[in-house]
């Protein structure tokens, strides 16, 4: 098989397969990924395949499992860690921030962290408390780690691939509202490189970028206006650190408007990054201010209540007719 | 004082591959056990609580007397006169060593040291049980440790006067950077014995870390892991008796020790400044690891006979009377007066060794004050391993503007 639709859970089920084929020192670990496969069965099929020496159920301890991954990845291990909801990845905090992040840097190169943590992250599947964060920036801000996020399938696939080829830790972050979303996903392409954004689609009026979860909705969002006679071009940012801010600069300086739309809440996200260097970089090209369409700043609210909360069509559409009244 | 436990006895490799039914096959029995065992011993206990603490391991009285252990005579018994007088010489360099850096501090070539003053036989004893293929997760204290491990101790400084976070190479001498964060190393070393099993090696991993670190949640999570996976890893608390300010009845109400019985292995309390014990338990534990029989702690109860570092003033929380009564217990004094009184050491000997320890105390000095400052550049080295775009952009602006002093100075 070369090209196939699946859903993107499946996708990175499939990537991590090829992976454990290919490469005896990568392990799967994680609460629950084994014999049920993870509760997005993400792992569904890995562990009876490959045995739970590869693929892992470890004791329901966040810190314990990204610590040892530290261990094993010193011993020469490739780890992906599956966390397994974002709101449950504070335990390992510490070790991301203090250890994983920073070994490299403490051991002036000699050592190397290929650890991949994977964050189920975003709303919009109607969950309790702690299960629809999104807590990306908390982890951008920290200088050794990466941070990606696909949108569809493909992405997902050929991320993950490129993860595990990493001599850095990479968090992972999956939208999980996304995962039973199909998309072709051709296994013998030659991906492009992990950190680049992508032009979902050429427009000429305003520049809607955004990553994981949002990158459908501001599809959606653009062919609404596209309706209207408005032409929107949108950038898939894949990458959150390090962020591709030369295709950012490279559209706006062809739209002359930003909007940034992503679930996590608007202050201190990745959209003021974004708004301050596209800023520094498009000064005089822009028409507008770069505009951001986020989370509030207030805890993730009840299910009930997640609509208001979450980016929709009608937020992002009403951010396009601000930033293009300028 | 020993606390068996039944934790798994098959060998590693067998267990390897099933640790999750090999655990719940043997975890009734292991219960019952436990059980029993437990309610005994507090009986027994709470009658005698006044004399409550626990019996150490001990081999060496303070006075220097051999006394005889049953259980861990063994692993000692072949000790010839002159690894004695190596441990002795270990101990002796490890305090003329940490002297100098805490004067080296005094003189503002290190902008901190944390002295191990005290505690050398906890980790020259630890540290000699090692083999070269085992690997050592230290917190930031193993200078004696890292002295048997063959690193230099010059190396050690670099973090202490501000040049570099550790940088050594943790696999030159399978010893690992010192970590600061407290008890995050246990769990790196929890895993990287998962991988040792995984690898079907007969190495072992020893993890150190102190009285204080045991109230870390990230110590009890690798406590849970290296049970549940019968993980080849020691763990060697050096209970000091307290962290910076707090005594460990502020970390703890049971022994340390006994902390093992609740996760399935066994736990001994050693003598931490008699380093004939300290050698025996931890080959003992080692040797357990190795067997495939899984984790151990080893609780060395010693004293920090210093500041906990030198920006720490401990005489405004303890008393200098607690100071004199472990000066009693010297480690380096005890293992002298036997090596004299069983004859092992001449006067030729100390002499001599007071003369190397002096020329190490030279040699450190003058390597710290010829250690170079890194070059500015070296904040965007070592970021990450593949390069980032950041770090190469924010590179390429600090270069210019350490560019443009250079052109004002041209003027």
């Amino acid at each position: 098989m070369a090209a196939e639709k699946m859903a993107l859970a499946k996708a990175i089920n499939e990537s991590l397969r090829r992976a454990l084929e290919s490469d005896p020192k990568v392990l799967v670990m994680g609460e629950d990924v084994g014999k049920l496969g993870g509760v997005f069965r993400v792992t569904d099929g890995l562990q009876k395949d490959f045995g739970d020496s590869r693929v892992i159920d470890t004791p329901l301890a966040e810190s314990g499992i990204v610590g040892t991954a530290i261990g094993l990845a010193l011993r020469g291990y490739r780890p992906v860690v599956e966390i397994q909801f974002d709101g449950f990845v504070f335990p390992a905090y510490d070790q991301i921030v203090t250890q994983l992040a920073k070994m490299h840097a403490r051991s002036l190169g000699k050592v190397k962290m290929p650890v991949v943590v994977r964050i189920p992250y975003g709303g919009g599947i109607g969950a309790v408390e702690h299960h629809s964060e999104s807590p990306e920036a908390l982890f951008a801000h920290v200088a050794g780690l990466k941070i990606v996020s696909p949108s569809n399938p493909s992405d997902a696939y050929w991320m993950m691939q490129q993860a595990i080829q990493s001599d850095d830790p990479v968090i992972f972050f999956e939208p999980k509202r996304r995962y039973w979303d199909k998309g072709e996903v051709n296994t013998e392409a030659i991906p492009g490189p992990l950190h680049k954004a992508r032009v979902v689609r050429e427009g000429t009026d305003l520049t809607l970028a955004a990553y994981g979860p949002m990158v459908k909705l501001c599809q959606e969002a653009a062919d609404a206006a596209a309706e209207e006679g408005k032409s929107l071009e949108i950038l898939d940012l894949r990458s959150v650190s390090p962020m591709d801010f030369d295709s950012i600069q490279a559209s706006v300086e062809k739209t002359r408007r930003l909007v940034v739309v992503h679930e996590a809440p608007v202050f201190f996200g990745s959209g003021a990054e974004i708004a301050a260097r596209i800023t520094e970089r498009c000064f005089y090209h822009l028409e507008a201010p770069v505009l951001r369409v986020g989370g509030y700043h207030a805890p993730y609210p009840p299910a009930r209540l997640e609509e208001e909360y979450l980016p929709g069509l009608d937020r992002v559409l009403d951010a396009v007719d601000r930033a293009l009244a300028y | 004082m020993t606390v068996d436990s039944s934790a798994a006895s098959e060998p590693r490799r067998s267990a390897a591959g099933e640790a999750g039914t090999t655990g719940s096959k043997t975890g009734t029995k292991r219960t019952t056990r436990t059980t029993s065992r437990t309610t005994t011993r507090t009986t027994t206990r709470s009658t005698t609580k006044k004399s409550a603490d626990p019996e150490l391991v001990q081999l060496l009285t303070p006075e220097g007397k051999r006394v005889k252990n049953a259980e861990y005579d063994a692993y000692v018994a072949g000790i010839t006169p002159e690894e004695l007088r190596g441990l002795y010489r270990d101990m002796v360099l490890t305090r003329r060593f940490d002297a100098e850096a805490t004067a080296l501090q005094r003189q503002g070539e290190l902008g901190l040291w944390a002295s191990l003053l005290g505690q050398e036989a906890a980790q020259i004893g630890s540290g000699r049980a090692t083999r070269e293929d085992d690997y050592v997760f230290p917190t930031y204290r193993e200078h004696g440790v890292a002295w048997c491990r063959g690193v230099d101790p010059t190396n050690l400084l670099g973090m202490f006067r501000g040049v570099n976070h550790g940088g050594w190479d943790p696999n030159t001498n399978n010893f690992h950077l010192y970590t600061i964060v407290i008890g995050s190393q246990t769990l790196h070393a929890t895993g990287y014995a998962m991988g040792v099993a995984k690898d079907g090696a007969d190495s072992a991993v020893i993890a150190y870390f102190g009285d204080g670190a045991s109230s870390q949640g990230d110590v009890a999570e690798s406590f849970t892991f290296s049970a549940v996976y019968n993980a080849p890893v020691v763990f060697f608390c050096q209970n000091n008796q307290w962290a910076i300010s707090e005594p460990t009845e502020k970390q703890t109400r049971v022994p340390l020790y006994q902390r093992a019985r609740g996760f399935g292995f066994p736990g001994v309390r050693v003598d931490g400044n008699d380093v004939l014990a300290c050698l025996a338990v931890t080959k003992w534990a080692l040797e357990r690891a190795r067997s495939g029989e899984g984790p151990t702690l080893v609780e060395a109860y010693t004293y920090r006979m210093g500041a906990h570092t030198t920006s720490d003033d401990p005489t405004k929380y303890r008393a200098d009377e607690e100071r004199e009564a472990w000066e009693a217990k010297d480690p380096i004094l005890r293992l002298r007066r036997y090596l004299e009184a069983a004859n092992h050491a001449d006067e030729g000997f100390f002499a001599e060794l007071e003369a190397e320890s002096e020329a190490l105390g030279r040699r450190v000095r003058e390597a710290v004050r010829a250690m170079p400052d890194p070059d500015n550049f070296a904040v965007f080295e070592n970021v990450y391993a593949d390069g980032h775009a950041l770090v190469d952009e924010e590179r390429a602006q600090f270069a210019a503007y350490q560019a443009s002093f250079a052109d004002v100075e041209g003027v």
